[in-house]
């Protein structure tokens, strides 16, 4: 089954997801650039806030929280064992 | 008496301010440079015959015009020209760190890599070949625990070996796409035109291109006081001028 690309936005908690596109710009680009958001890299979906908004992904053993302002322009497939 | 100017570059928790103290002792004192917001700690240390002035720079992720911090770094490894600039890495988390690491190689050769935390990186099970880095890099690479005071001294030999001319570093080349190298050869002549050879010309080509104003806000801004200090000779003397 080929796998689709989703915004980090909606994957689920728990999740692998291999990046492939980030479609932040400027500034912003540049900043998710350097924590490790770049295509290829490995991100964990690890928890929601009460709200649902941030929500904190794991990047190169670091954890980051994002809004959804950036993680819906931040897309990539679910990898290994959570895989749909 | 030789005398040398150090730069502690790295991301934040790599444990940059931990080796600052290891090094200087109990001789710190913090600075806050004019115009500037963000706090850079200064201190110095001797050693057999020479003395090191150190600066503990921002910890941050990239040298690029993100954040206050970020161009406090930038600017002093590009303006102020130490003599060796340690960039310390995490040995736990490489990967993100090695991004600065390459960063800082672009703006200068004079580089000794540092690989902090080596013995938590141990327990943890992460084997790192030095060797290997140095070789990649083209630059020293040394293991160290700033809070173990685990391969300080090796650190030192070679900062001192870089700063004296002893080793010359030959840092990795990034290679671009063939339209940003193309657009490089253009820009380059244009800069070494207009700066001379005091500036990392390529570097700032590709800042240029990456359409970084408050880079060339600050070069006009350094271009139209009188060059008190040149940056070649900082090489010799190890003085450069802090505000």
């Amino acid at each position: 089954m080929p796998s689709i690309s989703i915004p980090l936005s909606d994957a689920l908690m728990g999740s692998h997801i291999c990046l492939d596109r980030i479609d932040v710009q400027g500034i912003l680009r540049r900043r998710l650039l350097d924590l490790g958001f770049v295509p290829g890299n490995i991100v964990e979906v690890m928890q929601k806030s009460p709200l649902g908004d941030p929500i904190a992904f794991r990047v190169n053993n670091t954890i980051i929280a994002l809004r959804k302002e950036e993680s819906s322009l931040i897309f990539g497939e679910y990898v290994g064992s959570d895989e749909k | 008496m030789n005398s040398y100017t150090i730069a502690l570059a790295g991301n934040p928790n790599t444990g940059k301010s931990t080796l600052f103290n290891t090094l200087t002792g109990l001789r710190q004192h913090t600075g806050n440079w004019a115009g500037k917001t963000v706090v850079m700690a200064e201190g110095e240390f001797s050693r057999g015959n020479t003395t090191f002035r150190i600066i503990d720079l921002p910890g941050t992720y990239s040298l690029y015009s993100n954040s206050a911090d970020e161009e406090v770094a930038r600017d002093y490894i590009i303006f102020e020209q130490p003599d060796v600039t340690i960039v310390v890495l995490d040995a736990t988390s490489l990967e993100r760190n090695l991004n600065l690491a390459l960063q800082v190689l672009e703006m200068t050769p004079r580089v000794v890599v540092c690989v902090n935390l080596i013995d938590e990186a141990k327990r943890l099970g992460i084997r790192i070949d030095l060797e290997k880095i140095s070789q990649r890099l083209g630059v020293p690479c040394i293991a160290i625990s700033a809070r173990n005071h685990i391969g300080i001294e090796n650190l030192l030999d070679q900062v001192e070996k870089v700063a004296n001319g002893t080793i010359v570093p030959n840092p990795v080349q990034i290679t671009y796409s063939d339209q940003i190298e193309s657009k490089l050869a253009q820009l380059e002549p244009l800069i070494e035109k207009t700066l001379g050879s005091r500036f990392p010309t390529r570097w700032i080509a590709l800042r240029l291109l990456d359409g970084d104003e408050s880079l060339l806000r600050t070069l006009k801004k350094r271009m139209q006081e009188p060059a008190t200090s040149s940056g070649k000779e900082c090489l010799t003397h190890g003085q450069t001028v802090c505000h």
